[in-house]
Formats: structure tokens, C-alpha cells, sequence
């Protein structure tokens, strides 16, 4: 039980009559990953880490939490997971500090001992005993992320931490988010912010339309989108046939004065000597990579786009 | 099970609509005394009405008949009918549900905490109005329904016993109020929806041709502490009370205990 994946999705799907939020998702965390979780507005993120939560059932396929059936385990399945989906939610009336009292409270197992350091962790001490109704939105979400902390959690699960807050309380809490996955804790972390992702996870999942249509390693990710070169040079033309005759090049597509050469790191240095051989001048040479942004949109709106065909 | 109940207590003890109902139950008795002292008349065709004025122990009784109408099933479904519906409009369901409590626990508690509300609004009711009563009136023998005088100390009794006949069909009111909050997920449409249960009970339990069925209806519950002030005591419709009571309260938090367990909680 205690070697089991800290998250295992199999065929999750959701539906709400006609509507599929979820269609078939299936996910792998795998500990110590820092797993960013990506998907347009309504893709259906926060509708399967509900399910993940056991706070929605669904309409078929399996959560597993370190091995554990939320459905059937109850709050036990919860042990050692913490989080907050779309946002964490307050008694308005309580204080910061009387909240993360009922919340330790509920989860026994000497939380209650552990109020004060993670009020200092989020930096909150000065105003916990402040109403959380008179809080800013981006000290709610440190008081999220206090919350989830008493639990001592070996999974997170981060839905949007830093959607809301300003430059400085985004750095605040990726700062923070490192610093958790440092200490060893498996973190899911539901973005928008594709910078956010690229900064922080090793592992990512591309959901569209309820389907994931990409799990994998970032880099591998980045990695499948790159491959090829970009070349500025002086005869873009003469320059495309020099280097379609070249070992190893599998394509060139010219766009205005720049090349885009298909081939690897051995080809493109050939081909160079080649073209100054061919007296062509090159001005710029650099690998071709993409952003996860292009990478991001690229996955989401051409399958849009192929459907609408 | 105990931390979950204290929390749920607590959280209602934070909330002014706590503070409206429990006042409004003991202002009403209050201001009833008041409004006697300055008129003549008295609200005779009332159970002990007629007496009123001869102690002040009958203040509590003649409210706990008034107050059965419309106030008690409104300072009820002003609690029961937002217990879980507010969480569900804060977003707070969410919060307790990730927490290491399963749902029946946390249910339990919610139900648990209702009632003890309910309760601590009906004694509440009950020693302002014998007090402000006693002030008023005296603190002297009561007159039962049978005609028979019972001696103050023994009126103290019978109100304390009364109080706890009466308080079944109000926990029964209050078990409709947390079922109608679980599955509307609306704290104005399950505190409106409460109170319209309650008033359509009371008006069955008086409308023609209801007769046969009149001493099974809830409504007709409200009245078993009738049974204390006879003598001798009639302990017929205190027992038809209890068990109908328990069965009216027995549906709505099996219902509400199911739609719970499987609540999506979703979206706010």
C-alpha cells in the first residue's frame, strides 16, 4: 500500500446529462513529482481533481490516492493528501487562526501543534486572528496552503494557487511550491500559467474537452516539438537546394529570409560547411525550440481546429 | 465525532442568525407579557389563555401554543434550514470534506448541532416566559386543563416535561429543515421551504375531513403537552408523540444522510 503511486486516474469520466466533462482521463503522479496539470478554461481540471478528492463521484473509472479508494475508503484515502480545489474556502466569520484550529481539530493527529509554524510558513501570524472575511484573495490562498500544511501532506494538490495574486505573490508562492517539493512532497498543480508549469514541473498533463492529450515529462515535451534548426542567410533559395542535397537533412521550409532545417546536431554542421563552401553567407544559426506555450496551444486549439474540419 | 459536533456548535455560536432566533424566542414570551400588562384582555380561547393572569407559570405554556404556528418553525428553519446549504454557498463543504472526517460524521454532527439549537430555543423561550411571567403575575399555582389547581412547584415540573413533549415534532420540523438544505443546496429556499412544511403541517392538522388521520399529523403533535396539564394525565397523545415524532424525524435524516453521502460537491 505504502509503495502505491501517489496518484493513479484509469478511464475517470464525468458526466452531467448531455454535457462529458470528463471523458476517459487517466493519470499517473509519481512520487516526487512536481506534476503540472494544464488545460483551458472548462477542459474539465478542476471537475477531475474533485473526483480525485472524492468530493464528486464519477460516472465511471477509479482514483487511486497511494492506493486508496476515496469513494470507498472514505477520509481515510485521504491520509496524507492535502489541497484546495478552485480556491480555498473560509469561515468568513472565523480568524485566520480559529479556521486552521477547526481544520486541525478535524484532522486530530496533533495538527493542532503545527498551527503556529505554518502560520509563520505563509507569513500570516500578524493577521491570524483577523476575520477571514476582511483577508485579501492572495492571503486566502497562503491560508490555503496553511491548511493543507497541517495535514502534513506527502501529496498536494494545487488547483490555480496563484491565479489572483500580484507579480510578488506569484513569485511568493512558486518560492514556495519549490521549497515544498524540496522537502520531497508529490505535488499536482492545476495552471494557467504556462511559465508557472515551465518553472516548476518535471512531469505535465495536457487536458482539452475533458481528454488528456498529452502526459509525459516536460522535457520530453519540449523536446518532441524541437529538433531542427533555424538559419538566416544571405540566398534563402539557392541556400534550400545546397542543403536538400546535404546527408541527413530531411526538409527545409523557407519562411520570408529564414530556413527551417529538419536535421540533427551532425547534419547541421555538414550542411554549414556546405553552404559556406557554396559561398552563401549564414548571418544566424539556432536550434529550434518551442515554448510550452506554443506547445500548449498547439495540442488544444489544432485538435479544435481538426474538429471543426 | 465530539470535535466535529464542538465545531458545528461553535460555527453556529459565530453567526449573528444564531443570536436572531435564540432572541427572537425569548423576546416574544417577553413581549407578550408586556403587551398584557397594558390591555385588558387576554388571549382566552387558548389553552390556559384564560388563566394568564392568575400566574405568571402560564406565560410559557399559553406561548408554547402560539408560537408552534409560524415562530418556532421559522427560528428553527432559520438554523436547520441553512446548516448545510451555507456551507455549500461558502464553498466551506469542500474544506471539511478534505479533512480526515467521513461524511456521515460530519453529517451527524450538522444534525446533532440543529437540535441542540432547536432546544436551547425552546428552553430559551420557556424560562423568559416563566420569568417575565412570575414578574408580571407572580410566581403561583396553576390552574390545569382539567380544572384542577396544581401547586406552583408542581407547574414547574409540568412545564419542564411539556417543554420536552413539545420539543419532539420541533426536532422533527428541524430534521426537514437539514434534509431540505442538503439536497436544495439553497439557504433561502430551504429556510422558506421549511417554514412552508411546518404551516402546511398546522394546516392540515385543522383543515375539514382530516379527522381520521388528524392525531397521526405532525401538526397535531404540537399539542400532546396537553396531555401533562389533565389529570390525571393523559398520557395517550404523549406516547402517540413520541413515536410519531421519532418516525417523522427518522425519514427526512435518512433521506438527507443518503443524499449527503452521495453529494457532488461541485461548483459553488
Amino acid at each position: 500500500m505504502s509503495d502505491a503511486a501517489p496518484v493513479v486516474a484509469r478511464g475517470l469520466v464525468k458526466r452531467y446529462g448531455e454535457i462529458l466533462a470528463v471523458d476517459h482521463v487517466d493519470l499517473t503522479v509519481e512520487r516526487g513529482d512536481v506534476f503540472g496539470y494544464l488545460g483551458p478554461n472548462g477542459a474539465g481540471k478542476t471537475t477531475s481533481l474533485r473526483m480525485l478528492l472524492g468530493l464528486i463521484r464519477p460516472t465511471s473509472g477509479s482514483v487511486r490516492l497511494f492506493g486508496r479508494d476515496p469513494l470507498h475508503d472514505g477520509a481515510r484515502a485521504l491520509d496524507g493528501v492535502a489541497g484546495f480545489v478552485e480556491g480555498p474556502r473560509f469561515y468568513p466569520y472565523l480568524s485566520g487562526r480559529r479556521n486552521l484550529r477547526l481544520l486541525a481539530d478535524l484532522d486530530g493527529a496533533g495538527a493542532d501543534g503545527r498551527i503556529e509554524a505554518v502560520l509563520e510558513l505563509v507569513e500570516l501570524r500578524d493577521r491570524a486572528n483577523d476575520r477571514v472575511g476582511g483577508y485579501s484573495h492572495g492571503m486566502r490562498q497562503r491560508l490555503g496552503i496553511a491548511a493543507s500544511l497541517l495535514r502534513q501532506p506527502r501529496l498536494l494538490l494545487l488547483d490555480e494557487p496563484a491565479t489572483g495574486l500580484d507579480p510578488a505573490g506569484m513569485r511568493d508562492m512558486r518560492e514556495l511550491v519549490r521549497r515544498l517539493a524540496g522537502e520531497g512532497i508529490t505535488i499536482l498543480l492545476s495552471s494557467h500559467l504556462l511559465a508557472e508549469v515551465e518553472e516548476l514541473c518535471n512531469r505535465v498533463a495536457i487536458i482539452r474537452k475533458g481528454r488528456i492529450v498529452y502526459e509525459g515529462a516536460l522535457g520530453e515535451l519540449l523536446r518532441s516539438a524541437g529538433g531542427g534548426y533555424r538559419l538566416r542567410v544571405g540566398d534563402p533559395e539557392r541556400a534550400r537546394l545546397v542543403l536538400l542535397a546535404q546527408p541527413g537533412v530531411a526538409g527545409v521550409e523557407v519562411r520570408e529570409r529564414e530556413l527551417v532545417v529538419a536535421c540533427d546536431e551532425a547534419a547541421i554542421g555538414v550542411a554549414s560547411v556546405a553552404l559556406g563552401r557554396a559561398g552563401i553567407e549564414i548571418t544566424a544559426l539556432v536550434p529550434q525550440t518551442a515554448t510550452l506555450e506554443e506547445l500548449f496551444l498547439g495540442l488544444t486549439e489544432s485538435r479544435e481546429e481538426e474538429a471543426a474540419a | 465525532m465530539t470535535r466535529v459536533y464542538k465545531w458545528e456548535v461553535l460555527k453556529l455560536l459565530a453567526q449573528k442568525r444564531t443570536y436572531l432566533g435564540l432572541g427572537a424566542a425569548a423576546a416574544i414570551p417577553s413581549i407578550f407579557v408586556v403587551v398584557l400588562l397594558f390591555q385588558t384582555g387576554g388571549p382566552n380561547d387558548v389553552p390556559l389563555g384564560r388563566y394568564i393572569r392568575e400566574t405568571g407559570l402560564a406565560v410559557p405554556f399559553v406561548a408554547l401554543f402560539f408560537m408552534s404556528i409560524w415562530a418556532f418553525p421559522l427560528i428553527t428553519a432559520l438554523v436547520a434550514g441553512d446548516i448545510v446549504a451555507a456551507e455549500t454557498h461558502n464553498g466551506t463543504l469542500k474544506t471539511i470534506l478534505t479533512r480526515s472526517r467521513d461524511r456521515g460524521e460530519i453529517f451527524a454532527a450538522k444534525v446533532l448541532a440543529a437540535f441542540s439549537y432547536t432546544i436551547a430555543a425552546v428552553i430559551a423561550m420557556a424560562v423568559v416566559g416563566a420569568g417575565a411571567g412570575c414578574a408580571a403575575w407572580g410566581f403561583k399555582p396553576l390552574t390545569s386543563l382539567s380544572g384542577t389547581t396544581v401547586s406552583a412547584a408542581q407547574a414547574v415540573a409540568l412545564l419542564a416535561a411539556s417543554v420536552g413533549v413539545y420539543l419532539w415534532p420541533m426536532l422533527a420540523i428541524a430534521a426537514f429543515g437539514v434534509l431540505i438544505s442538503t439536497v436544495t443546496r439553497n439557504s433561502a429556499a430551504s429556510v422558506v421551504g421549511t417554514l412552508m412544511f411546518a404551516l402546511l403541517m398546522q394546516l392540515l392538522a385543522v383543515l375539514p375531513g382530516t379527522e381520521p388521520i388528524r392525531p397521526y399529523l405532525l401538526g397535531t403533535q404540537f399539542d400532546a403537552w396537553h396531555g401533562f396539564l389533565r389529570r390525571p394525565t393523559d398520557w395517550v397523545p404523549v406516547l402517540r408523540a413520541a413515536w410519531l415524532c421519532a418516525l417523522y424525524a427518522a425519514v427526512p435524516l435518512a433521506a438527507g444522510y443518503l443524499v449527503f453521502l452521495r453529494h457532488d460537491v461541485a461548483g459553488e
